[in-house]
């Protein structure tokens, strides 16, 4: 076990490093540079003012250089115009002996954004907190309404619940959430609608309340909810019709016992990795939902950092969700395990 | 003239959807008489779920088709703009209608005065064409990478794993929001991207030809030369516009000259149809690895290795065909999976247009006002929603009847 999860630690990290390359590769092209110049600068810079504004920021190096400075591998570019000294590590003023020659990710130190004006390891803290917040009630909306729909559902294969909990489950996949996100608004948020809840999820990032937490939620959990039913029936109409179900209905066991504590153990196995799997799925609800309700979080910090190319809190941002996929992965793994103990690992 | 009511509402666009009605009981009359001789498409129609699910499906299919290139449901036209019409609820008159205009904006009216029943229908004929073709290179991408995989195992089974796995730890947002840009556009990558995915189908096609005829030399040197040259040239019109295959400010590599180029692709839509295909293929990969690994022990597959035939005659003449179930029932799901997909790229307003009428496009320009007025979103979101609703019942039925015999 122990070398299994060593194993699964290095191709993760082999993952991560392939990745964060990628995204590297693709937002130090050009044409992107010349758009987060003229963004940082103004947009009828020309191109030698372009030019020269990327070279003063050391952008105009190698790839695989930026890369290990980026990673903390490499010293910290220091570029000398016009009698000032600029360096990735220090700001303009530093006196030269309290200069640092490293500072990457392995030395703590995530970079800087250019959008906020501000360190990415604060901003993407800060976002993760507030997107936790959101996830956190998502799960616990999510994840016991699933599992009754389906051992409700699956209990009793063909019968009229199956068939309207099954449909209902199909009906909540086949919403996305900006589709199910726009129906909720112009129902319970909407002058056309009730005025129930509220449309925008602004005001909750300090004050959480009913009325304005209440769509964002319901609109992710909506769409993983189904997926998870639909396994979660699967797996309790399977383990239904297994011999040791029969032999205790023969022994005249109640059908409620039967579902409780003879059925259920065994049935919850599945849904359990499928639920650590909808993790990084909920990844693109949080985007779509934050970016609808204007809820301020990670998945709002991820389009801002992408829609301005800002390269190290895009970065830091492509780091977290692929550790948050890897991670998900590898804990569905090891609790697969753990939870059936038919399944060995070598 | 006085708004229409809202039965008048309804009673107005059902009779503007006439021709899809007559086509749609044309189909079912047709395929419910003849179902014995069908096939699993006639099973189909003994599920109610799947009636209904190919129902909805064939409503918006139909509606796309007859729509979009036959220009006959539409009212207006979807781009222009009517004077006095802005953000006006279903059912008001024209203030000066044209002679022959259609007197009403039956869905109303958007944020820019145009009109929104139209733009659906449009709409419809946008996701209609892309979603299936998608998601068909996506299986021919994945088929052509997952048997060999699964059937030979070992480093190349390691390295393309490795490489699926890469692609689907990416947030599938992120990824659209680092390939869908105009700047990205403009270094070529898309087009780079587009020559190795949309060969997949070329070779897919060529490998299947030349192992089933292998032995039959006279008849496969003829095939394969008429396959290759006909594909080949559809292939080369798909990747090469205006006369290039790349051409980015610094360089550009020559392709089909412009005079035999049969169709050009719109930028836009090549960036966001190529790194669909991209995000879906992996997912692909990973099932018909998983079903070429489950079918290599079976005893056919083994008779055919004692026969001696070739690698490939076995993972495309032997696995493949018996693969078909699930393959068929995941492509439904992946065609509802794509069009979520495309609405989520039109949601950001990623690649397309933004005055495009797709589904996705004009739900983000809707939600702007959506507190204010809710029709402009409303009514491209029931019909995404319908769609892929439809596409997964569909898949449920198939699922259910492939499963019965």
């Amino acid at each position: 076990m122990g070398l299994f999860i060593l194993k699964r630690l290095g191709v993760m990290v082999l993952t991560a490093l392939c990745l964060t390359f990628v995204v590297f590769w693709l937002t130090n092209l050009y044409p992107n540079l010349e758009k987060l110049a003229k963004t940082q600068g103004n947009f009828r810079m020309s191109d030698e003012a372009v030019e020269s504004y990327l070279g003063r920021n050391g952008y105009l190096q190698p790839l695989p250089i930026k890369f290990g400075q980026w990673l903390g591998v490499v010293p910290g570019w220091v570029i000398e115009t016009d009698g000032t000294v600029a360096g990735k590590c220090f700001d303009a003023g530093t006196p030269e002996e309290a200069r640092r020659s490293y500072c990457g990710v392995l030395q703590g130190d995530w970079g800087r954004s250019t959008v906020f004006k501000a360190d990415v390891g604060g901003i993407v803290a800060e976002r993760l907190g507030l997107t936790g917040k959101l996830m956190f009630f998502v799960m616990l909306l999510m994840v016991p309404m699933a599992l009754l729909i389906g051992v409700l559902a699956g209990m009793r294969e063909g019968s009229k619940l199956d068939r309207s909990l099954s449909t209902v489950s199909i009906l909540s996949t086949a919403t996305p959430e900006y589709v199910s996100g726009v129906i909720f608004i112009a129902v319970f948020a909407s002058s056309a609608g009730f005025k129930i809840f509220n449309g925008s999820a602004t005001s909750a990032m300090d004050d959480a309340t009913f009325e304005n937490f209440t769509l964002p939620v319901v609109t992710i959990a909506l769409f993983g909810m189904g997926y998870i039913a639909r396994m979660t029936r699967a797996s309790m109409s399977e383990v239904m019709t297994a011999q040791y179900i029969r032999t205790a209905r023969l022994k005249g066991v109640s059908f409620g016992n039967i579902v409780l504590k003879h059925a259920l153990r065994n049935a919850l196995i599945a849904p359990f990795t499928v639920i650590m799997l909808q993790f990084p799925w909920l990844l693109n609800g949080v985007v779509i939902v934050e970016t609808l309700f204007n809820y301020k979080g990670f998945g709002w910090v991820l389009v801002q950092a992408a829609g301005n190319n800002d390269i190290e809190l895009l970065l830091a941002v492509s780091v977290v969700s692929v550790i948050v996929v890897l991670l998900t992965q590898l804990i569905s793994d090891i609790g697969y395990v753990y939870l059936n103990p038919r399944i060995r690992v070598a | 003239m006085e708004p229409l009511s809202w039965g008048e509402i309804f009673v107005a666009v059902m009779v503007q959807l006439t021709p899809v009605w007559i086509a749609l009981v044309a189909i079912f009359a047709l395929s419910v008489t003849f179902k014995g001789r069908l096939g699993l498409y006639g099973k189909l129609f003994d599920s109610t779920i799947g009636m209904i699910g190919f129902g909805l499906v064939m409503f918006w299919v139909l509606a796309g088709v007859l729509g979009g290139p036959f220009d006959l449901i539409v009212t207006h036209d979807p781009l222009s703009q009517v004077s006095g019409m802005k953000n006006e609820p279903p059912g008001t008159a024209l203030r000066s209608p044209a002679e022959g205009d259609y007197p009403y904006f039956l869905l109303g009216g958007d944020n820019l005065a145009r009109d929104v029943f139209s733009r659906v229908i449009k709409g419809a004929w946008i996701v209609v064409q892309i979603a299936p073709l998608a998601t068909l290179f996506a299986f021919m991408v994945g088929i052509t990478l997952g048997l060999p995989a699964g059937y030979f195992g070992g480093a190349l089974d390691t390295g393309l794993s490795f490489l699926a796995n890469l692609i689907l730890a990416f947030p599938v947002i992120l990824l659209f929001y680092l390939l869908v840009t105009p700047e990205i556009v403009q270094t070529g990558i898309p087009n780079y991207m587009a020559l190795v995915l949309f060969a997949f189908p070329l070779v897919f096609v060529v490998v299947l030809l030349n192992a089933r005829y292998w032995t039959r030399k006279a008849v496969r040197t003829p095939l394969l030369a008429v396959v290759i040259l006909g594909l080949g040239w559809l292939y080369l019109s798909l990747v090469s516009t205006g006369g290039a295959v790349v051409a980015t400010p610094e360089y550009r590599i020559p392709g089909l000259p412009a005079a035999i180029d049969l169709f050009d692709i719109d930028p836009g839509i090549l960036v966001v149809f190529v790194s669909v295909v991209f995000v879906n293929a992996p997912t692909v990969f990973r099932i018909v690895r998983g079903l070429a690994m489950d079918i290599k022990t079976r005893d056919y597959v083994a008779a055919a290795q004692t026969r001696g035939e070739g690698p490939w005659y076995i993972m495309l003449w032997e696995i493949l065909p018996n693969a078909r179930g699930p393959l068929i029932v995941d492509f439904c799901l992946r065609i509802g999976y794509t069009t979520i997909l495309l609405g989520t790229l039109g949601f950001f307003g990623l690649g397309l247009a933004s005055e495009s009428p797709d589904w996705g496009t004009t739900i983000n320009s809707g939600r702007q006002l959506l507190r204010a007025y809710v029709h402009p979103a409303v009514v491209p979101a029931v019909a995404l929603l319908t769609l892929v609703l439809g596409l997964n019942l569909l898949a449920d039925g198939l699922r259910e009847e492939s499963l019965r015999d």
